[in-house]
């Protein structure tokens, strides 16, 4: 579940509100977006990629949240993992060509 | 310090806008029929519940597609797959979908979507990585000159008596109502997840089935809800594929066996029905012990999202056991949905055309899942046709639509049979429906005394739905996504009851094995008032 909007790291361009699919986020007149309705979050992890400055945590979690500090989550390198992962960087798609997903077809 | 919200909370003017086609959902079934309309000359308004590039079933995942190059030998496959079936899928129609998929693909790959290559340098198509194929598709949709409206649930279609023509519903981050007058109607608003927190489920919630069936549409394969997927315990990764090379333990620690005794070493397909046994005695553990380095490594590469759970809770899955359960999946890897009667995708409803998993996919893939393949060629290919078919049907109807008077045709959740009472309310509800369609025990494996007595309170949580359930201004998408739940949990149960025998996902522990009789597909016509019938080649009926 979504759990944490770093207020450090966010730069308040509100894409999050805009491309989370079930609108869990407020903007806000004067700050970073906040959780507004956790409860609808359905564990995507896409709000993280689509962040320009990995501001976003989204936990393991899809019943509940966990309680995760924002200090831990840093300390742990978490931010941006998911978008590392991919090869998505500053909120920008990229990666899919390097997509091994064929030969795990081939195993299969 | 308390922050506030910008966005404007005062009731504005409701948003009317006029369109040849109107497609209704934001996943790649939508995306395709948006683009067909409109390459085809129609003006398209797109309207969904979330944002399209993100929402839906294949944003968050990283879709295999079935993908059959042209040639005879087209055939031979899609025989081979037709076996797999349960005598229920048709053979003209997956060669139709696996013909169109395929040209779809090449022109994903002509626009430019960044695809891999295989070893010898030439592209691989048929994997599509939701994240990357999602956005891409927003950008050729709005290339296309379609009117996009995210965040603008449909609640209900409209109909001037003849046939179709539009939809209004409610932009829910300005809390405007809005209305589209259309002269035809894709719906492409997916399957129904009964709720169960798995990837992309937030807005399955079979809106679409109920806006279909208010108008007359009929569904059909609904008794086929009993996919489930395996996931690391309590997270909404519900892709099986890295369990294809699992082992799987009992909290004492013994290994549960397959069916020749031999410890399990390989979790998907029909190996979930071991693992669904055990998971009803008791907590299950897993561990990927069957994959040898390289194939680790692909798999962390190519199906990263799998492995943020285990990286966020600290658990190497190559080496640790970890707890896991199967996720419901009702008709988003089951194959029910609304009915199709001629090749353009339309419902029999004039003005009216369904794509992806909004419709039933029975005739491409039967009583078996059409999940990690069928299904997203499906969306490609459906989406399509509902498209052209839609853009077609509007040219025809031209001047014709819009004269008579237009009526809304949404009942449930937004106008009471009787008076609306504030104790039904939306989340007990659906808390109610899935404690029927949900547990292993009740819909994994099936029996008739269980259904009945499903069906039983099925029918009363739909009364007091129909009767009482009623909200005002956002809170009607809520009231409306209950009763869509609420009735697609009811017809599910029914047909359940009525399939007298088990056939692929539907296992009927008092009727085991295939029942001759029963080789062809239940269709489901009616709301509150509904009626089975059988299909045996309803199309061929209706073509001739
Ligand atoms: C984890 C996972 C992995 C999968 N992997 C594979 C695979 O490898 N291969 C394969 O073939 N298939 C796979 N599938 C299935 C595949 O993702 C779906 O078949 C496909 O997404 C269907 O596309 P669709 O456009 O019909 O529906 P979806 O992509 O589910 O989109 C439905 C859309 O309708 C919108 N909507 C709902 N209600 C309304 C409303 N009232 N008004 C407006 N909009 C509405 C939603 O917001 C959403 O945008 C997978 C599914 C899951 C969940
Ligand atoms: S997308 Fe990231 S940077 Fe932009 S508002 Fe949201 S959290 Fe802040
Ligand atoms: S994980 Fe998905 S549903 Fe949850 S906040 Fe992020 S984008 Fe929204």
């Amino acid at each position: 579940m979504i759990e944490i909007v770093s207020a450090t790291r966010c730069v308040e361009c509100d894409i999050c509100v805009k491309v989370c699919p079930a609108n869990v986020f407020d903007a806000t007149k004067d700050g970073a977006p906040v959780i507004a309705r956790q409860e609808d979050c359905q564990t995507c992890f896409l709000c993280e990629i689509y962040c320009p400055t990995d501001a976003l945590y989204v936990a393991e979690t899809a019943e509940g949240p966990t309680g995760i500090s924002e200090a831990e989550v840093e300390a742990r390198h978490l931010f941006g993992g998911y978008a590392r992962a991919l090869g998505w960087k500053r909120g920008k798609a990229g990666g899919s060509q390097f997509d091994p997903t064929h030969r795990i077809r081939v195993a299969q | 310090m308390p922050k506030t919200a910008t966005a404007a909370r005062s009731a504005p003017e409701r948003l009317h806008l006029t369109a040849d086609v109107l497609v209704l959902g934001g996943g790649p079934s939508a995306a395709w029929a948006a683009v067909a309309a409109a390459e085809s000359g129609a003006t398209v308004v797109l309207a969904d519940k979330g944002y399209l590039g993100t929402s839906g079933a294949t944003a968050p995942s990283n879709t295999g597609t079935w993908c059959v190059p042209p040639g005879d030998n087209r055939h031979a496959v899609v025989e081979r797959r037709w076996q797999r079936t349960g005598e229920l899928a048709d053979q003209r129609w997956m060669l139709r979908c696996v013909d169109t998929a395929y040209r779809n693909l090449l022109q994903l790959s002509e626009w430019g979507y960044p695809f891999p290559s295989e070893d010898d340098g030439r592209l691989y198509i048929a994997n599509l990585r939701g994240p990357d194929y999602m956005r891409f598709m927003r950008r050729r949709v709005l290339l296309a000159g379609v009117t996009v409206l995210d965040h603008h649930p449909a609640l209900e279609l409209l109909s001037d008596g003849d046939a179709i023509v539009g939809a209004a519903g409610i932009g829910r981050q300005i809390e405007r109502d809005w209305r589209v007058d259309a002269k035809a109607v894709v719906l492409a608003t997916g399957g129904c997840a009964f709720r169960e927190r798995i990837l992309g489920s937030t807005g399955l919630t079979g809106d679409g089935y109920l806006m279909a069936a208010e108008a007359g549409a009929s569904l059909s394969g609904m008794e086929f809800t009993g996919k489930y997927t395996l996931a690391p315990h309590g997270s909404s990764l519900n892709k099986g594929l890295p369990f294809r090379w699992a082992s799987f333990h009992r909290e004492d620690g013994s290994a549960i066996l397959g069916p020749t005794g031999e410890p399990l070493r390989n979790g998907i397909g029909e190996r979930e029905e071991e693992v669904a046994r055990a998971l009803i005695e008791g907590p299950v553990y897993a561990r990927l012990d069957q994959a040898e380095p390289a194939l680790q490594g692909w798999l962390r590469q190519g199906q990263p999202n799998c492995f943020v759970p285990y990286d966020r809770a600290g658990i190497d899955p190559f080496a640790d056991l970890f707890r896991v359960s199967l996720r419901a999946e009702g008709t988003v890897r089951g194959t029910g949905g609304i009915d199709i009667v001629s090749d353009d995708c339309g419902t029999g409803v004039p003005g009216l055309y369904v794509a992806g998993d909004a419709a039933s996919r029975e005739i491409m893939t039967g009583a078996v899942s059409g999940g990690g393949a069928v299904n997203s060629s499906w969306a490609l290919a459906s989406g399509w046709w509902a498209g052209k078919g839609a853009s077609t049907h509007a040219r025809r109807r031209g001047g014709k639509a819009f004269r008579n008077e237009v009526r809304p045709l949404g009942q449930a959740g937004l106008r009471p049979a009787a008076s609306p009472r504030a104790d039904i309310a939306a989340r007990e509800i659906i808390e109610t429906v899935r404690a029927e369609v949900v547990p292993l025990d009740k819909n994994f494996f099936r029996s008739g005394a269980g259904l009945e007595k499903s069906g039983e309170r099925l029918e009363s949580v739909w009364r007091d739905v129909r009767d009482h359930l009623q909200g005002e201004g956002v809170e009607r998408i809520r009231t409306r996504e209950a009763a869509s739940i609420a009735a697609a949990g009811r017809w599910s149960v029914a047909a359940a009851l009525h399939r007298s025998e088990s056939r692929g996902m539907h296992r009927r522990t008092d009727l085991p094995g295939k029942s001759p009789t029963l080789a062809h597909r239940l269709v489901l016509t009616g709301v509150d008032d509904f009626r089975i019938s059988g299909a045996p080649e309803r199309l061929a009926e209706l073509a001739s």
